[in-house]
């Protein structure tokens, strides 16, 4: 068997530079089950039976986060050979306080500074020689970014793990503590590898719950170590993990004491002076809308636009499909053949392919906004705006990107550490229109009023709004409720991020999106057209009109639900079901019902046809919106399930948003059409003021927990 | 010298870290970036909208909400 070297550092140290250097080409992304975040594995170039883990970035190993319970459940679980450590150098105090817990598990370590040439620009100086004696492990200098220093790196891991040697920690803990440490090991952990030992004894002494449910302890052991630890508690004066976090910082000071120069530049820092503008007072609002404005203009109306109209119209439109059309002909196909192959599959995954370069552009612009630094500033900003509905600042980017796509919006949910939080982010973000609902919007306008310019910004009002609702009331429920998620985060020196590892990055996700696009999405297309086309007709099977289509037998089934909203009628509950595998096939089921397929969705003669089938404006609003807020494309609902990593959250999302947006719709309609007279007073109305009532009442109760407290307290108590 | 806590402290001035108050998650995590007894702190600013705050810290940028700053007592 091969060696397996875990890259393990704080978040922003460098690691994901170093494997990709690392790992080239070779890398994939691959998720482990029952963990939600990423660890990535690859081989290296030179070595190929080294097998490289990335591991999340953190800041410790203790059990309050769930990337640190997943580097450590592998650390601890798997056992690599060994730990490539890295640390920023730039930053080395706070770095060295993972250092001393990773140099206790009892695996080789070889600690990695990274940063090293701005260290040197700055004039600070680290001793690595005195550094390494006093941390007794081996100490590498490199650049991950400019690639020095990485072969010496991976030289010494693969040395370090042939040779075996467990490190032992030089640093030891105060008398007291010792002492109570030893007692541990002897009271329950003697049965242990001893290299082993030392780390369980440390989370013993810290009661950190994950270790003492995974030893099973019995209740004698566990009293008798409390004796212990309480003794060193008293002598101390403090609680037993905040001595042990405590001993480690004084412990780094006093080594960097004598391997650690800075040169104490009084001047500003590049960051401070970037930072003194960005985040003031009165200028951090205008320049985030201008940068987010300035993103999205390139990313959609511009560039973007440009090669998606190209790959939509000229290559798909004019090249791809006639060609197969004239292909399939020429090879004597039967007609069904053709518009399966080219209306069905072609049709169906072009229109989101032809989002790729549009979504390409925008990983790009938002991959460097995230990467140089911006982004923690935008939370920082944010945080308080965002508190005020129960979400930290952090969910601010999920909703951002989600106006552009759902899927990375989704995605973008990873760096929200709270679960409840996170979960609560996923649900409500793709209720923000994203790109591909936006012709949906167009179509629906142009029908009720001959296309006008503020009706997509008031559907970005009723999603935003939407949002907001939603979080208020599903923060006030059990499942969601508790202390706002900590804000506790670093903000980062800014930097100029590397050209390739944002294409590394960038390729990465569209490269998801695109393989999804061949499968899930081909299997849809293939499913939708079937359905649309296949009938019963005179007592016969096949291809048939679409009044007796199977779709229309499906849609006459379902539609009677959607009576209250005003659309109950099939074709409307099939021009949505197609929302399902992508929203803007909402636009072209609909042209297809009203037989006007070849023209756009800009034309009067479609708006016209269009509103012949809705029974009122209000009814086509009330259509509008239920697509808009209803669960998502089948992309983002993958995508979704993948993130949640759990069934029945997903069922939740997906239950959630569609009875939210029935009853957005209900209450649209309803009080809609009885003021302007479509409707009178009857049980449908009654309904939506119920609902409404319901409404407003869970917005506005009192939430069943106190904010602020810190202990634990029973959400079911209160109402 | 008078104690108080981190939430009160002006924005420029440099704070020497007494202890922390509280327990659990919130505490460690503070902790694990490097706020313990002892470290020296600079209020470096406050967020636009009054809330969190940024400090200086074991010679990186940090920030906080107010209401976990209360936890950290200074002089």
């Amino acid at each position: 068997m091969g060696i397996r070297i875990a890259l393990a550092g704080n978040p922003n140290s460098g690691k994901t530079t170093l494997f990709n250097v690392l790992t080239g080409s070779n890398q994939y992304v691959g998720n482990w089950p029952g963990v939600t975040v990423e660890k990535k594995e690859g081989t290296i170039k030179k070595y190929p039976d080294v097998t490289v883990i990335d591991l999340p970035g953190i800041y410790s190993l203790s059990p309050y986060t769930l990337e640190e319970v997943v580097s450590r459940d592998f650390l601890v679980g798997e056992r690599p050979d060994v730990i490539l450590n890295i640390v920023d150098g730039t930053n080395i105090e706070r770095n060295l306080y993972l250092t001393t817990q990773l140099m206790e598990l009892g695996i080789p370590v070889v600690v990695a500074v990274n940063m090293m040439d701005i260290v040197r620009k700055n004039g600070d100086e680290i001793k690595i020689d005195a550094l390494s004696k006093s941390l007794g492990c081996r100490i590498v200098e490199i650049s991950a970014l400019r690639g020095t220093g990485i072969n010496e790196a991976v030289d010494a891991a693969i040395d370090a793990a042939t040779a075996g040697v467990k490190p032992t920690p030089a640093h030891t803990f105060s008398g007291v503590v010792e002492h109570a440490l030893a007692h541990i090991e002897e009271a329950a952990l003697h049965d242990m590898p001893s290299e082993q030992q030392r780390w369980y004894a440390i989370k013993l002494f810290e009661r950190d719950k994950k270790v003492i449910e995974q030893l099973k302890l019995s209740d004698e052991v566990i009293a008798h170590i409390e004796e212990d630890i309480r003794a060193a508690e008293t002598e101390l004066d403090d609680d037993s993990e905040s001595i042990i976090t405590n001993e480690r910082y004084i412990y780094i000071s006093n080594i960097l004491k004598n391997s650690y120069k800075k040169k104490n530049a009084g001047k500003l820092s590049t960051s401070e002076k970037i930072d003194r503008i960005v985040t003031n007072r009165f200028l951090a609002l205008p320049i985030f809308a201008l940068v987010m404005v300035a993103v999205y203009y390139i990313a959609v109306t511009s560039v973007g636009t440009i090669v998606t109209d190209f790959t939509n119209e000229v290559l798909f439109g004019k090249w791809i499909m006639p060609g197969v059309a004239s292909l399939l002909k020429s090879a004597g196909a039967a007609d069904w053949v053709i518009s399966l192959v080219v209306d069905g599959i072609i049709g169906g995954i072009s229109a989101p392919i032809g989002f790729a370069p549009q979504m390409a552009v925008l990983f790009l612009l938002l991959s460097f906004l995230e990467d140089c630094g911006y982004m923690a500033r935008v939370a920082f900003i944010m945080d308080k705006l965002f508190r005020r509905f129960g979400l930290s600042g952090k969910s601010f980017i999920p909703l951002l990107v989600s106006s552009g796509c759902g899927v990375p919006g989704i995605m973008a949910t990873r760096t929200i550490e709270n679960e409840k939080d996170r979960r609560l982010t996923m649900i409500t973000t793709t209720m923000i229109p994203c790109g591909a609902k936006l012709p949906v919007i167009a179509l629906i306008a142009g029908a009720i009023m001959g296309g006008s310019w503020w009706m997509a910004p008031l559907m970005y009002f009723v999603g935003i709004a939407s949002v907001i609702v939603s979080c208020v009331i599903l923060k006030k429920t059990k499942m969601f409720s508790g202390d706002p998620a900590p804000f506790i985060m670093e903000l980062p020196q800014y930097h100029l991020p590397s050209i390739k590892n944002m294409l590394i990055h960038v390729w990465d996700r569209v490269w998801h999106f695109l393989k999804k696009a061949g499968t899930v999405l081909f299997l849809c297309c293939v499913v939708m057209w079937l359905l649309v086309t296949l009938g019963f007709e005179d007592g016969k099977f096949g291809i048939v009109a679409q009044e007796n289509s199977i779709m229309s037998i499906i849609g006459g089934v379902i539609s009677p639900i959607f009576i209250p909203l005003g659309f109950g009628f099939w074709q409307a509950v099939a021009a949505s079901l197609s929302g399902f595998f992508a929203k803007e096939a909402v636009v072209s089921t609909i042209a297809i019902f009203v037989g006007l397929v070849d023209l756009g969705q800009e034309d009067p003669e479609l708006w016209g046809a269009v509103m012949a089938l809705f029974p009122s404006a209000v009814a086509a609003v009330s259509f509008l919106v239920f697509n808009l807020l209803n669960s998502p494309c089948i992309a983002a609902v993958t995508t979704l399930s993948r993130e949640m990593n759990s069934r029945k959250w997903t069922v939740f999302a997906l239950v959630y948003q569609n009875v939210f947006a029935y009853v957005v719709s209900l209450m649209i309609y309803q009080f809609g059409s009885t003021i302007t007279g479509d409707v009178s007073f009857g049980i449908g109305t009654v309904g939506a003021i119920i609902v409404l009532s319901v409404m407003v009442y869970l917005i506005f109760r009192k939430a069943p927990i106190k904010r602020m407290s810190a202990k634990k307290s029973n959400p079911a108590r209160a109402s | 010298m008078q104690t108080m806590t981190l939430r009160e402290v002006k924005v420029g001035k440099t704070v020497k870290v007494l202890k922390l108050k509280g327990e659990g998650a919130v505490k460690r995590r503070i902790m694990d970036m490097g706020i313990t007894k002892g470290v020296e702190i600079y209020v470096r600013r406050v967020a636009p909208f009054g809330d969190p705050i940024e400090v200086t810290v074991r010679g990186y940028e940090l920030s906080l909400r107010k209401a976990d700053a209360e936890m950290v007592e200074v002089e």
